[in-house]
This record gives C-alpha cells, sequence and structure tokens, in this order.
C-alpha cells in the first residue's frame, strides 16, 4: 500500500519498515499524548513506570538533587520513548488511511426500483451513497465511481481499482462468474454495469481498509495477550522484590550505624529515587515498550504487501499454519500447459518435426499453439513465420468432433499437396490410417510415456499427396512449474510445514506436477466439497490450515480455514469468507503471510528473551550502588566497576531508556527471519538476543558511565 | 584431600543409585499411577470412603478432594496436638497451645514438617505415629497424586478427566510409599536407629549426673520423613540425633530416601506423555541444577573461608564429627534441593555462603528435584514459562508436548510462579518490619538471613531450619503456618487448572516447525529461566543478608 493514489506506482518496499528520523519527530505530539493514564494502563509495564516518575517527580521537587532530577527525567523520557515506539507504528498506518479517505468520496448513488434481471427499462432515482442498504441495486456508468461495495449482476465493464490497489491498470468487472466482484470508491471506465450492493451502510470495504490500516480496530492478538500476562507477573514479582526490600534495608542501616547518610540509603532506608530505579531497571520496560508497537507493525508489513488481515489474529494463526492448500493453476504452475519438447518417430528429423509443428500452430492462438511455436524458435531456430508467409495454407482450426487442427498446404508443382494434423494421439492415428499409413508401435509408446508423467501428448502427423501419411512424432506439453517453487516449498518443509496441491487434474498428471514442484501432497479431481473436507479433516488432527480462494464456491473453505486469504478479484461471498484479503490477487503470497505471522511471533519472543536478559547486569549495577555503602563487602558485586553509586543507577536508567529507541526500528521491521527448522531458530535467536541480552548492557552501563554520566555535577 | 575424595565417592555413589532408580523405580511409579486394576484392600478403602474408583474427576472435582482431604487432615491434626494430654502413650505431656497445634498441623498437612516444637519433649508417640507419620505418608501422596493429575493433563486430549484423586491417593500410599518405607525402616533399624514404645530411660552420666535418654518408634518415621521429602524429625536434633542418624551409611541411604521419588518423577511423567526423552530432558533440568548446588556447598564448606573455620581449618562447628564436612553438606543440599527439610546440620553454622546455597535451592521453588510430585509439577510450570518465551522465537504459538500455550495456560503458569515468592518476601518483610525479628539469635546480615530463611523454608514448603532464631510464639507460629498453607494450596489450584485446559485441548502433531523440548538447548534454557527470573529476584534480599556477610 505504499501507492495507494492512483498516479503514484512506487516500487513495493518488500524489506519494510525502515525507521525515517523525522518520524520519530513527527509522532511526538501523540507520544505526548499517550502519556494520559486513562490509556497507558492498558500496558502495565509502562504504567508502573509512569507511576514511578510522577513519585520521584514529587520527591525531586521537594528533596532537590542533580541525581534526582537526572533520573526523574530519564524515568519520564522512558515513558515518552514507549509511547513513541506506537506512535511511529500507527502513524504509518495513519498515512495511509488519509489516502483511502480521499478515495471514499461522497458519491451519488443511481438505485434501479423493481429492478429484475433481464428488464430493460427499470425505475431509476438518485440517492446518497451513505443511504444505500443491502441488496439495493445501482447502475453506474463509464466515469463513474461505484457507491457501494457489491457484485455485478448485470453488463461488464473495466474499473479503475487504483484506489485501493495501488495497480494503476483497470481491470475486468462483469455479472455471473468469479469476478463479479466491485468494491465501492472504484471508478468505471467504460461501460456500463448494474450492481447489487452487498455492504451493510458504514462497513464498506475501504471503511475497514481504513481501520485496519489506522490500528482503529486493533484488537490485542492472542499471543499479544498471553505474553502481557507473563509481563504483569514479573512486574509484581519485581515490585515485591523492590517494596519489601526497604524494611531490611532500614534494619541493615541501622546495623552499620556508622554507614554515612548518602543519596542511595539514609536512615528511612533506600531513597525513593533509587528504589524507583531499581523497579524500573528490573521490570521488563524493554519489551513492554515496543510490544504494541510490533503487533501494529506486523500488520503494516502485511499492508505494504498488500494484503489486509481483518484481524490480528489471523496474522498470527498464519505463524502457526501447518498445512498450505495450493491450487494449482496460477499459484504452482504458470496456468496454462506449453510445450516442452519435440519427439520425433520413425526416423524424422527432430527439425523437421518441429517445422511441421510450428506450421500447423500459426493460426492457433491458443497458449498451448503458442507455446509450440516458440519453442520451434527457442530450440530449432525457426522464425516465426506470419500467417501470411504461406499465401496459400489453409489452416484447419480445432473441433471438438475432429480433435485435432491442422494445416492444408497446396503443392505449386515443385511441390506436392501436404497436409498437416496435430491433435489427441487417437485422433491423429486414425486419421493416418484413413489416409494410408501404418503408424508403428513407437508413437503409442512414446504418448504413453508421456502421459505417465502428467503431460499431454500431442501427435504430429502429415500426408503428403501420393505417399501414405505418416506419423512424424509428438510434441509433449506440460504444466509448467513456476521458477523457484521447489526451494520454496522445501523452505515451507523446513519450516514444518506442509504443502498440499489442489487441482483439477486427474491423479496421474498431478502426482507428476506435484512430484516437479516438491508439494508434499495432492488433491486431484478436487471439487469445492472436497477442498472443504480436506480442511477438515487437517484439523481434525489438530493442524491449522491456510488456503486461497476466488470462487464463491470456495467461500465455504475459505470460512473454514485457519487462515483464508480471498483475492481481490474474486467474488464479495469468497471476500467475506476469508479473514485476508489480498489486493495483488496472488496466491502465490500466501507463503510471504506465514513468514510475516512467524516473523511477527519471533520478534515478540527475541525481545521479552532480551529484555528478560538484560536484568542481569542491571542487578549488578544497582545492587552494589544502593548497599556497598552499608556493607563494603557488596563492592564485590561492583563488577562493571562503575565509578560512583548515583553514577551506576543513572546509568542503567538511562541505558533503559536508550535501549528502547534503539530497538523501535528493529520492532517495525520484524527480526531478520530465514525459512528454518524451529532448532536452528532457536539456536541463532537465543545467540543473538538472548547471550547479547545479557551483554549489551554490561557494555553499555559501563561505557555511560565511563563517557558521560561520571561527568556530571553532582553525580560522580 | 581425603575428605574431599570420600565426599566424592559419596557423591558419585548416589548419583549411580539415583539414575538406575530414575529408571527402574520410575517405571514401577507409573505402573502403578497408569494402571486399571484395583486390589482387594484398594476396593476396601474405596467401599469405607465410598468412591467409585472408576469415576474420573475434572479439575475442580478433583482440586476439591484434594482440599477437602487436606482440610480433614489439618482438623485431625490439630486436634491431636491439642487433645494430646487425654490419649494414650502420650508420656505425660500436655497438648500444644493453639498457635503451635495450628503451625504443627499447617506443617505437616503441607509437607512442610517445619517444627516449631521439638519433638522429643513436646509429643507423646501416639501422635507421632498416628497423627503426624500418617501424614506423612498421605501429604506426599498428595503432592504426587497432583503432580500425576497435571501430566495427564499433557498425556491426554479433548477430555475433561484428570483421574481420580481418591484412587490415586491411595494407590501411591499402598503400593509406593509403605512397601518401601517397610523395607527402609528395617534397613534403618539394622544400622542403629531406633524402633520402640519406651518412654525413655534414665542413666547415670559419667559426671554423676542423670540423663533422660527418650525412646520411641523413631525408624517407622525417620523412613518416610525423608522417603515421603517430609522431614519432620522425631527428634529436636532431627537428622543429626544419633539415633535418627546413626552412622555415615544411614546418612546415605537417609539421602538416597529422599532423592528416590523426586528424581523418580520425570520418568513418571516421560512414560505418561509417550516420549521418555521428554522425561530426560526435565532430569537432565533437575540434575544440572542439583549437581551444581551440591558441588557449591561442597566447596564453601571445604574452603572454609571465615574467620572461625580459619583457625580450626575446617567449617566444622554445627556438624556432626561422624558425617564429616561433605556428607553434612550434600545432605543439607539434598534436603534443600527437595522440599524434605530433614537435616544433619545446620546452616546457620555453615559458612556464609555455604548457607545461602540451601536458601537458594529452596527459592528456585524447589525443582532440582523438589518434594515428592511437588517438584514435577513446579518444574513443568516453569517449563511451560520457557516453552512460551522460546516458543515465540520459533515463529509459533508456542506449544509443549502438542498443547498449546496460550494466554489461559500462560496466566495460570504465572500465578502459579507468583505465589511462592510473593509469600516469602511479603513474610519475610513483614517480620523485618516489626518487632517479630527481634527473636533472631544473631546480628546483622546474620540474623537477617535466619529470618530469610525462616520464611524460604516455609513458604517452599521444605520444613528444615537455618537454626538460630526461635520461631514458636503466637506470631512466628501464625505466620509460618499461614505461609505453609498458602505456599503448598494456592499454586496447586493453578497447577490443577493448567491440568484441566491443556487436557481439554486437542493435541497439535509435532513437525519440523515445532520446538523441540528435550534438546541440550532447551535444558539449558529451563535452567536459565529457573535461575534468571527466580534466583534473581532475591538477588536484592540475598545481597543483604549472606552476600553482604560471605564476600
Amino acid at each position: 500500500m505504499t501507492a495507494v493514489a492512483p498516479s503514484v506506482e512506487a516500487p513495493r518496499q518488500i524489506g519494510g519498515g525502515l525507521l525515517d528520523p523525522r518520524q520519530l519527530w513527527k509522532s511526538l505530539p501523540d507520544a505526548l499524548r499517550k502519556l494520559n493514564p486513562a490509556t497507558l494502563w492498558r500496558n502495565p509495564v509502562m504504567f508502573i513506570v509512569e507511576l514511578g516518575a510522577l513519585f520521584t517527580t514529587a520527591l525531586s521537587i521537594q528533596d532537590s538533587s542533580t541525581f534526582a532530577w537526572l533520573i526523574t527525567v530519564w524515568l519520564w523520557l522512558t515513558v515518552i520513548f514507549a509511547n513513541l515506539a506506537e506512535a511511529v507504528a500507527e502513524g504509518r498506518g495513519k498515512a495511509q488511511a488519509a489516502t483511502l479517505r480521499r478515495a471514499r468520496q461522497e458519491t451519488v448513488a443511481r438505485r434501479l426500483v423493481d429492478w429484475a434481471p433481464g428488464q430493460s427499462a427499470p425505475r431509476e432515482e438518485t440517492v446518497d451513497a451513505v443511504e444505500l442498504r443491502q441488496n439495493d441495486v445501482v447502475v453506474v456508468e463509464a466515469g463513474q465511481v461505484i457507491p457501494g461495495d457489491g457484485d455485478v449482476v448485470e453488463g461488464v465493464a473495466s474499473v479503475d481499482e487504483s484506489a485501493i490497489t495501488g495497480e494503476s491498470a483497470p481491470v475486468i468487472r462483469e455479472s455471473g462468474g468469479d469476478r463479479s466482484a466491485v468494491t465501492g470508491g472504484t471508478r468505471v471506465l467504460s461501460d456500463r454495469i448494474v450492481v447489487k450492493i452487498t455492504q451493510k451502510p458504514g462497513e464498506s470495504f475501504i471503511d475497514r481498509m481504513i481501520g485496519l490500516v489506522e490500528g482503529a480496530s486493533r484488537q490485542k492478538t492472542p499471543n499479544e495477550i498471553a505474553l502481557n500476562i507473563l509481563l504483569a507477573a514479573l512486574s509484581i514479582i519485581f515490585l515485591l522484590a523492590v517494596i519489601t526490600l526497604q524494611p531490611v534495608a532500614i534494619f541493615s542501616k541501622a546495623f552499620q550505624g556508622a554507614a554515612p547518610n548518602t543519596l542511595t540509603i539514609n536512615e528511612h532506608g533506600v531513597t525513593g529515587i533509587v528504589l524507583v530505579s531499581l523497579l524500573v531497571a528490573l521490570i521488563p520496560t524493554t519489551i513492554g515498550a515496543l510490544l504494541s508497537a510490533i503487533g501494529i507493525a506486523g500488520m503494516d508489513r502485511l499492508v505494504q504487501r498488500n494484503v489486509l488481515a481483518t484481524s490480528g489474529r489471523a496474522v498470527e494463526a498464519a505463524g502457526d499454519v501447518n498445512t498450505l492448500l495450493l491450487d494449482k493453476t496460477g499459484t504452482i504452475t504458470l496456468g496454462n500447459r506449453q510445450a516442452t519438447e519435440f519427439l520425433p518417430v520413425g526416423g524424422v528429423e527432430a527439425s523437421e518435426l518441429a517445422d511441421a509443428a510450428q506450421l500447423s500452430s500459426l493460426a492457433d492462438q491458443t497458449p498451448e499453439g503458442r507455446s509450440i511455436v516458440v519453442l520451434a524458435k527457442n530450440r530449432h531456430g525457426l522464425r516465426e513465420r506470419d500467417e501470411g508467409v504461406v499465401p496459400s495454407a489453409e489452416f484447419v482450426p480445432f473441433t471438438a468432433e475432429t480433435r485435432m487442427s491442422g494445416v492444408d498446404l497446396p503443392g505449386d508443382g515443385a511441390t506436392p499437396d501436404r497436409r498437416i494434423r496435430k491433435g489427441a494421439a487417437a485422433a491423429v492415428m486414425r486419421w493416418v490410417r484413413e489416409n494410408g499409413g501404418h503408424p508403428t508401435e513407437e508413437v503409442g509408446g512414446v504418448v504413453d510415456g508421456i502421459s505417465a508423467t502428467g503431460g499431454t501428448p500431442l501427435v504430429v502427423a502429415e500426408h503428403v499427396a501420393g505417399q501414405p501419411a505418416r506419423a512424424l512424432g509428438v510434441v509433449h506439453l506440460k504444466d509448467v512449474v513456476k521458477a523457484g517453487m521447489r526451494q520454496r516449498f522445501d523452505a515451507m518443509r523446513r519450516m514444518g510445514i506442509r504443502t498440499i496441491m489442489i487441482t483439477g487434474d486427474n491423479p496421474l498428471t498431478a502426482r507428476a506436477i506435484a512430484e516437479e514442484a516438491g508439494v508434499d501432497d495432492f488433491l486431484a479431481e478436487a471439487k469445492p466439497e472436497d477442498k472443504l473436507a480436506l480442511i477438515r479433516r487437517e484439523q481434525e488432527g489438530g493442524r491449522l490450515v491456510a488456503m486461497t480462494g476466488d470462487g464463491t464456491n470456495d467461500a465455504p473453505a475459505l470460512a473454514q480455514a485457519d487462515v483464508g486469504v480471498s483475492m481481490n478479484t474474486g467474488t464479495s461471498a469468497a471476500k467475506e469468507a476469508g479473514n485476508m484479503v489480498d489486493l495483488d490477487s496472488d496466491p502465490t503470497k500466501l507463503i510471504e503471510i506465514v513468514e510475516i505471522g512467524k516473523q511477527l511471533l519471533i520478534t515478540r519472543g527475541a525481545l521479552t528473551t532480551f529484555s528478560i536478559a538484560n536484568d542481569i547486569a542491571k542487578y549488578f549495577a544497582i545492587i552494589p550502588a544502593m548497599f556497598a555503602v552499608v556493607y563494603p563487602t557488596l563492592d564485590g558485586l561492583n563488577i562493571m566497576r562503575l565509578s560512583s553509586p548515583e553514577s551506576a543507577i543513572t546509568s542503567a536508567i538511562i541505558f533503559n531508556a536508550l535501549v528502547i529507541v534503539a530497538l523501535i526500528p528493529l520492532a517495525l521491521r520484524g527480526v531478520r527471519y530465514r525459512p528454518s527448522s524451529a532448532s536452528s531458530l532457536l539456536g541463532r535467536n537465543l545467540l543473538i538476543y538472548g547471550l547479547g541480552g545479557i551483554a549489551a548492557p554490561f557494555a553499555g552501563i559501563k561505557v555511560l558511565d565511563i563517557a558521560i554520566v561520571q561527568f556530571i555535577p553532582g553525580i560522580s | 584431600m581425603s575428605t574431599t575424595i570420600a565426599g566424592v565417592f559419596f557423591v558419585l555413589s548416589l548419583v549411580l543409585f539415583v539414575a538406575l532408580a530414575y529408571r527402574y523405580f520410575g517405571d514401577y511409579l507409573y505402573r502403578v499411577v497408569s494402571g486399571t486394576r484395583h486390589s482387594a484392600v484398594e476396593r476396601l478403602v474405596y467401599r469405607l470412603v465410598g468412591v467409585n474408583p472408576a469415576g474420573e474427576q475434572s479439575w475442580p472435582v478433583y482440586a476439591r478432594s484434594v482440599f477437602a482431604f487436606s482440610l480433614l487432615s489439618l482438623l485431625f491434626l490439630y486436634g491431636f496436638t491439642r487433645l494430646q494430654s487425654k490419649l494414650p502413650l502420650s508420656l505425660g505431656l500436655p497438648g500444644m497451645s493453639p498457635h503451635q497445634g495450628w503451625n504443627t498441623a499447617a506443617s505437616f498437612v503441607t509437607n512442610t514438617n517445619w517444627q516449631s516444637y521439638a519433638g522429643e519433649s513436646t509429643l507423646g508417640h501416639l501422635v507421632q505415629m498416628s497423627g503426624l507419620a500418617v501424614q506423612n505418608f498421605v501429604s506426599a501422596a498428595v503432592g504426587i497424586a497432583v503432580s500425576v493429575a497435571l501430566v495427564r493433563g499433557f498425556a491426554r486430549s479433548r477430555t475433561q478427566a484428570l483421574g481420580n484423586f481418591w484412587v490415586d491417593l491411595t494407590r501411591i500410599t499402598l503400593r509406593v510409599l509403605l512397601p518401601v518405607a517397610v523395607v527402609g525402616a528395617i534397613v534403618l533399624i539394622a544400622g542403629g536407629v531406633v524402633q520402640n514404645l519406651s518412654g525413655g530411660t534414665d542413666v547415670s552420666t559419667v559426671a554423676g549426673g542423670t540423663q533422660h535418654i527418650p525412646g520411641g518408634p523413631v525408624a517407622s518415621q525417620e523412613v518416610i520423613k525423608e522417603l515421603g521429602t517430609n522431614g519432620g524429625g522425631f527428634y529436636n536434633a532431627n537428622s543429626a540425633h544419633p539415633f535418627e542418624n546413626p552412622t555415615p551409611w544411614t546418612n546415605w541411604i537417609e539421602i538416597f530416601l529422599i532423592l528416590l521419588i523426586p528424581f523418580s518423577m520425570p520418568r513418571v511423567f516421560g512414560r505418561m506423555v509417550g516420549d521418555r526423552r521428554q522425561g530426560h530432558a526435565i532430569l537432565a533440568v533437575m540434575a544440572v541444577l542439583a549437581v551444581a548446588s551440591v558441588i557449591l556447598v561442597n566447596t564453601f564448606e571445604l574452603l572454609h573461608n571465615g574467620t572461625v573455620p580459619h583457625a580450626v581449618d575446617a567449617a566444622f562447628e554445627g556438624k556432626e564429627v561422624r558425617f564429616g564436612i561433605s556428607d553434612s553438606a550434600t545432605f543439607v543440599a539434598a534436603t534443600t534441593l527437595t522440599s524434605a527439610g530433614a537435616v544433619n546440620s545446620f546452616p546457620d553454622s555453615y559458612t556464609a555462603l555455604g548457607g545461602m546455597v540451601p536458601m537458594v535451592n529452596m527459592m528456585l521453588g524447589e525443582v532440582a528435584p523438589g518434594g515428592v510430585g511437588s517438584g514435577l509439577y513446579g518444574i513443568l510450570m516453569l517449563a511451560v514459562i520457557t516453552v512460551f518465551v522460546a516458543g515465540l522465537m520459533v515463529g509459533r504459538t508456542p506449544e509443549y508436548l502438542g498443547k498449546k500455550i496460550s494466554a489461559r495456560e500462560i496466566k495460570f503458569a504465572s500465578l502459579y510462579f507468583l505465589i511462592t515468592p510473593a509469600v516469602v518476601l511479603i513474610g519475610m518483610a513483614v517480620a523485618m518490619a516489626t518487632k517479630n525479628r527481634e527473636t533472631m539469635l544473631n546480628v546483622g546480615p546474620h540474623g537477617f538471613s535466619e529470618v530469610l530463611y525462616a520464611f524460604t523454608s516455609a513458604a517452599n514448603n521444605n520444613g528444615s531450619a537455618f537454626a538460630g532464631i526461635t520461631v514458636n510464639d503466637q506470631w512466628w507460629d501464625t505466620a509460618t503456618g499461614l505461609c505453609m498453607v498458602i505456599g503448598r494450596f494456592l499454586p496447586m489450584v493453578f497447577v490443577l487448572a493448567l491440568a484441566g485446559s491443556l487436557a481439554r485441548q486437542r493435541p497439535v502433531p509435532a513437525s519440523a516447525g515445532t520446538l523441540p523440548t528435550h534438546r541440550p538447548l532447551f535444558i539449558g534454557l529451563v535452567v536459565g529461566v529457573v535461575v534468571v527470573l527466580i534466583a534473581l529476584t532475591f538477588l536484592p534480599v540475598l545481597a543483604l543478608g549472606p552476600l553482604a556477610e560471605g564476600l
């Protein structure tokens, strides 16, 4: 959705989510607004930090010192940085929503009263688009904007859908079939269509999109809720650990009566500033600050790939998917059979066969026919001859009756009359026999061989006047698997995802293509109800299923699947049934959706691990700073050799705040994800975010201490 | 160095036998809890109690059964201790005070066996035998039953049924605890542990005075005290008393009995979920933590850092000469790694850091290997939390043994692991903030360690005492009693609730995308979570106690 405005066709940013520093600045007002406790309490970790900051502010006013104010300021900054992360993530959505709003113009609808199919002149009335109800019927003509979501019930038109897809090329929408859905806010470019409105008022596709990209309808996803519970529990434990420390501190200070009162501890125990600092350092602020930004950015990454998810739950479910159902045509294969080989028989040269096949296909505009011409050119250097090059040639079109096509080339004295036929083996062989030929067993062998591999054999034969007809050979037509599919399926397998190919082909063909593409399983001769049954079966075994679909008959399966991605070109029924819509209508995108879902969860897990691992260093910074003055032996815990207690605590708090800002780009972009097994993913992420999480604060706090904090007057 | 080598052999021989027990005794336990046949005695019990052994319970019913049984036990034991003087075999001793009665009843019903009384001078034989010893059996059986219910939650799918508490309780008591206790008691008697109903003997001492030598049914109680990880000694001196633990080899037997069931439970887990490797992994987590702990206590004690130990060239204060440093240190490690709390020496006299290790062992929630049953469910709850964080890192909704760990499950696991630290910290803080801290024997950090240890031990249902501190006044009895009851039963609610939630789920089949929970990486991760999330929570208070003293 980088290109929402019709005119802009920016290259889509797939890596997506790089942070523009200006965004931070622009989001600052929002970040400050989010300090409102009435909204902040939803984030328990940050709410605790805010309460702590309020408390230290009061203490600083009461008993002012550089140290107290420094801590107070950085505590407020911690909360602001957290809000900033969320505001930046939301800000990107808001920009997209603004563009979408422009598309939702106030339109006037021409409602047809008493419309019935085939009725020539229904009564027409003009109403405001917002007054349209479900099942109203409207007419839209060239140049007009479609007033609401619906299905075309009459006519065919080209429609400019760039307002929602960013794709400037117009698309065809027609009544009946799977291309009948139109979206409100798009513009009819030519012709006239009658549309039956399917949306409820105010719930149009564009309304939903705006809500989604703005995050207005954002609800916490199941894993996010679970993680929030864990973070809240950790916060409570640390809160208790800090509060209950105070009586012990008072007792210890009294026991070591000779120990001086300092900014960190006095006869009333640990000072409030330091207690709050310890608490903030220990509770998982890093993940608490970034958690919602991660979720929003995850949705945003989908939007950038032109996929709209109706709920965050669906995005998470995508990460959990165990089984992918992929339609063969258009997803796994290029969509049409193509000639891949010329197999001559009976001593015929391959080039001779290619030449004959090419001649017979010159007038054949089917994709199969074109592919023969292309193959002849590529393999045998036969230049494409225009139909006119062979002036007297008479082309015989394919009919269901003859099951073959061909060309008749009249002789010119030097050469005799020549007729070429290509088609299904049985039909062409009969033609050969009828024309005096005696085909050998060889042709049958080749034909059977091709059939066995799932290909389609096309026999080519010629009959030169005065000679018996003979078979020249066989053209091997087959479904061509898209490049790179095997690698993608291998990657899926490493991720533990089973891929199942759905096809209407017979089992033999299906098996051959399945093997070539490297899918794990296939469903041949699939009817819609078979698909539904397959999904149910998988789910019975506890698996989560993802699928794509566009037709109305896909709707039940889309609804049943855990992740149902409907194509934007599809019917409204399909779009309603699924929980995601791909605006590009690219079925292959399902694989990317799964990866985005996984990346979202990994980012959360990695930053949680990082956040918890950070605590180790903070303990070693703050505990000796608090108590070494009472029990000098505790200076042994000051393994970072920080310059003074105040410097140690300040450095820890500053590090704690800065690490949030430092990780905002990571939260928005998501951690790097490469499809691999769970074991290797865990090992890698533990190494980076676990060990890194232990080491980073040791280094960071020490650097802050040496470089800055110890030079601040009143700290060292 | 010969003491060190002897200590190493002592530990290695224990490791070997515990490993054998894991394999064979674990399989036996598995057969007991998953069998379908009932013996004649058991059928009689069921008829008397009025339960249908074939009827399985959902988690609320299972939990209610646990609590009903425990409440009855509590009331019964309280009455017993209060009415002692009116009962036979009381040896003329009076009843307990209300607060001590409450504390003792709570202590034995919760498998804590914290003793705010001195056994030989407070309780007669009848209360010891039919009050305390009975609880030693059944409170242990309750722990095992609850852990088995949790494992059923993992192993079963699409069901409410978690087994029948009464059947589990009866079988574990009759088929596991009783037979082993009988054999163990005979072995201990052979080793010199006394077993009689004598009221004690008065003897003339060499100095010319008279001494009262108390006798009693010690061996029968000693064996279940260890086997059920109870820890309540017949005598005040517990396993340091020569009548409870006369020789180094009975010392070995007692440690082995402490470790026998807790280390066998992961095997039961592995067998029940149908994947032994999962059991090995849990065992490995326990073993790593346990071995590290044993080595640490031994090291701190043998290095005898500190003024007095340096002067006498050993950290011998408070340890029995017949056991030596190493056998004492290993005993203390074993008793706090489990929920036993029996002691053959007192940590108050240990080096500061040597005394800190048993405290940390308990703070970890006693999961390495923990109490009978409670250790297994404790480590499984921590494994659930580990799976959650690690599972997110592999890009899926976390799942453990095919069961999804979603909001509901993480809620129960979080509440579980919140309770015990909260109880420890709040109890400790209240004591330190009030005059009740003044019953501590020492001053400064060591005195504080006594208070911290007391609440750590009570809330974690360990029952061992640091010693030094006086804990039998009304406040301490009431407070520690509350800690024990909350620390035992509230977590059980969450364990059973989690079990119920897991059992209802349909399992997700494992694939290459599933986080493997039997590999070293995962084992290390659970250890890391235990240390970072739990041990570090206590670092601030440890800093003001043993660390301030020992660094």
